[in-house]
């Protein structure tokens, strides 16, 4: 393939994009617009996170593509197989062999280590948008750290509900400053964005923002000092396939009959637990 | 004693249309103002430019702040005068779907403020809410009730409860009761009234409604096309309106 310039896009546009990763870096949880390419994918596919991966790579980065924390499902596949095929470089499902790790919807089990970068797909950066409607209102808003909106949202939800009932894309504040949207990971992997070692990228092609959490930054979910914020999966449950407790479970509905089985979303974990366990029994 | 709010030569206009011209007043703490007016006298763009939703074209409105003194709200940075109208002001609108967030329950709606200035503890956020409900009247039992579902006056109501709970030195009104009925008018004046009175509150009421500065405002401001032509205690200039335009609005009450 040499009719591609490396990782399909020119070198102006990696430029742009380079440009708006280091600001969004020196800002943490700041949304910086960038003009965002069509790329050979739908929107809703992770056109935000292929260009900040497209930008980030180098030929000797080791590539590992999830989706919802599985390395074998179409969006995951189709994107590793993009990569190889425009940049040739080193695909893993390993998470600790990975230099970068583009994600849909979940933070690897495996803590991540100082050198690596997670990029992140994100279908709406707004974390205000269902709140306040107007663009130009909620930068104004984040401008002025005019944030009780957001806590009226949780407000609602306890007296509604009687808890936060917000399971995923649940906002965090970063560094004390800026409130973001975490994209819609679930809530339990939230302490994760916390005090990471990696470089977290966040790129949103539609609505053409990147926004970024710089290693070892405070990242803190929002809460109320009597609600306090809990990560939640599904309660007493272990992987049918690894026994792990301590990771994010599918629920998998195996019959008509009810039948149904939980299992690590995380692929990579549960098969290298198994793995492991097979190798002790030996 | 330092004023609560001074205004200076206070100009605003839209292109070639004058909105007010050339404003100056002066409210002390725990006065009432009332504004009068027939419909396009400029009254609202005054009101507007005092609280900082529109930027007048010449003038000073200096605000006595509880920790800088009085400084000028026009010049002062957007954050300060944000913070301002989230704390020391209040205003309260004449259609309450404007101030209230309809999609938000009533104990939401009095909440926000006191989340927006850093309350995070929902037991005493709630509590708050509770008791702000019960100083307007509203059953405590329609606390998770959205706004929607509240009569209008009601609604007016809350909005009051919403803008009060951080306790404001200043409250901007514009038409209060407008829009309700006149059973309904006299309670909430009557709740007005109590609250201005016992919490000692400075206001701005902007109206054409000549009962309702009678009842609530101490000194009273006529506007005609953008001017002020008079002003004076409330009764003086409602008993002995010298203006000829002050005459016509007295003599036109029904």
């Amino acid at each position: 393939m040499t009719q591609y310039n490396f990782a399909y896009l020119d070198e102006a546009t990696k430029r742009m994009l380079r440009r708006a990763i280091l600001k969004a870096v020196a800002i943490p949880g700041y949304q910086v617009p960038f003009s965002s390419r069509e790329m050979p994918m739908p929107y809703g596919w992770g056109t935000g996170g292929v260009q900040v991966t497209a930008a980030c790579l180098v030929p000797e980065d080791t590539l590992k593509v999830i989706d919802q924390g599985a390395d074998d499902t179409t969006n995951a596949v189709s994107i590793r197989k993009f990569f190889a095929r425009v940049a040739q470089v080193a695909t893993t499902e390993a998470t600790s062999a990975a230099s970068v790790i583009q994600t849909r919807h979940r933070i690897p089990e495996t803590l991540l280590q100082e050198g690596q970068i997670l990029v992140f797909q994100v279908p709406i950066p707004e974390p205000l948008r269902f709140l306040e409607p107007r663009e130009t209102e909620t930068r104004t808003m984040h401008a002025l750290e005019d944030y009780g909106l957001m806590q009226v949202r949780l407000y609602e939800d306890i007296a509604r509900h009687g808890e936060i009932a917000r399971a995923y894309a649940y906002p965090v504040r970063v560094e004390g400053r800026y409130i973001m949207d975490p994209s819609p990971i679930p809530k339990f992997d939230n302490p994760k964005l916390d005090n990471s070692a990696a470089l977290q990228l966040f790129g949103a092609g539609r609505e053409c923002r990147i926004y970024a959490v710089p290693p070892y930054t405070r990242v803190e979910s929002l809460d109320f000092d009597d609600y306090p914020f809990t990560a939640t999966k599904a309660a007493g449950q272990c992987c049918a396939i690894c026994a792990a407790a301590d990771s994010y479970l599918d629920e998998v509905i195996t019959d008509d009959a009810g039948g149904r089985m939980f299992v690590c979303s995380d692929t990579d974990y549960c098969a290298t637990r198994v793995a492991a366990q097979a190798e002790d029994a030996a | 004693m330092t004023p609560l709010l001074k205004v200076e030569a206070l100009s605003k206009s839209y292109g070639a249309h004058l909105g007010c011209a050339d404003v100056n007043f002066t409210l002390w703490p725990g006065e009432v103002m009332g504004i009068v007016g027939e419909s396009g006298s400029g009254k609202s763009t005054l009101l507007n430019c005092l609280a900082g939703h529109m930027q007048p074209d010449t003038g000073r409105v200096i605000f006595d702040t509880r920790d800088h003194g009085p400084r000028d709200t026009v010049t002062m940075p957007t954050p300060e005068r944000r913070w301002l109208a989230r704390t020391d002001w209040a205003f309260v609108h004449q259609n309450p779907r404007d101030g209230l967030r309809m999609n938000v329950s009533a104990g939401g709606n009095v909440g926000e403020r006191l989340m927006a200035v850093g309350a995070r503890h929902y037991g005493d956020i709630r509590a708050q809410a509770e008791d702000w409900l019960g100083r307007v009247e509203i059953d405590a039992r329609r606390m998770d009730d959205r706004p929607r579902a509240f009569s209008g006056g009601m609604q007016q109501r809350l909005q009051i409860a919403r803008n009060l709970v951080t306790g404001p030195r200043l409250v901007f009104m514009d038409e209060p009761t407008g829009g309700l009925d006149v059973s309904v008018q006299a309670r909430l004046l009557d709740l007005l009234r109590g609250l201005v009175q016992r919490l000692g509150l400075s206001a701005v009421i902007v109206t054409h409604d000549l009962a309702v500065v009678r009842l609530l405002a101490d000194r009273l401001m006529v506007m005609k096309d953008g001017r002020v032509v008079e002003q004076g205690l409330t009764d003086q200039v409602l008993d002995d309106p010298q203006h000829a335009y002050t005459q016509l609005l007295v003599s036109s009450v029904l």
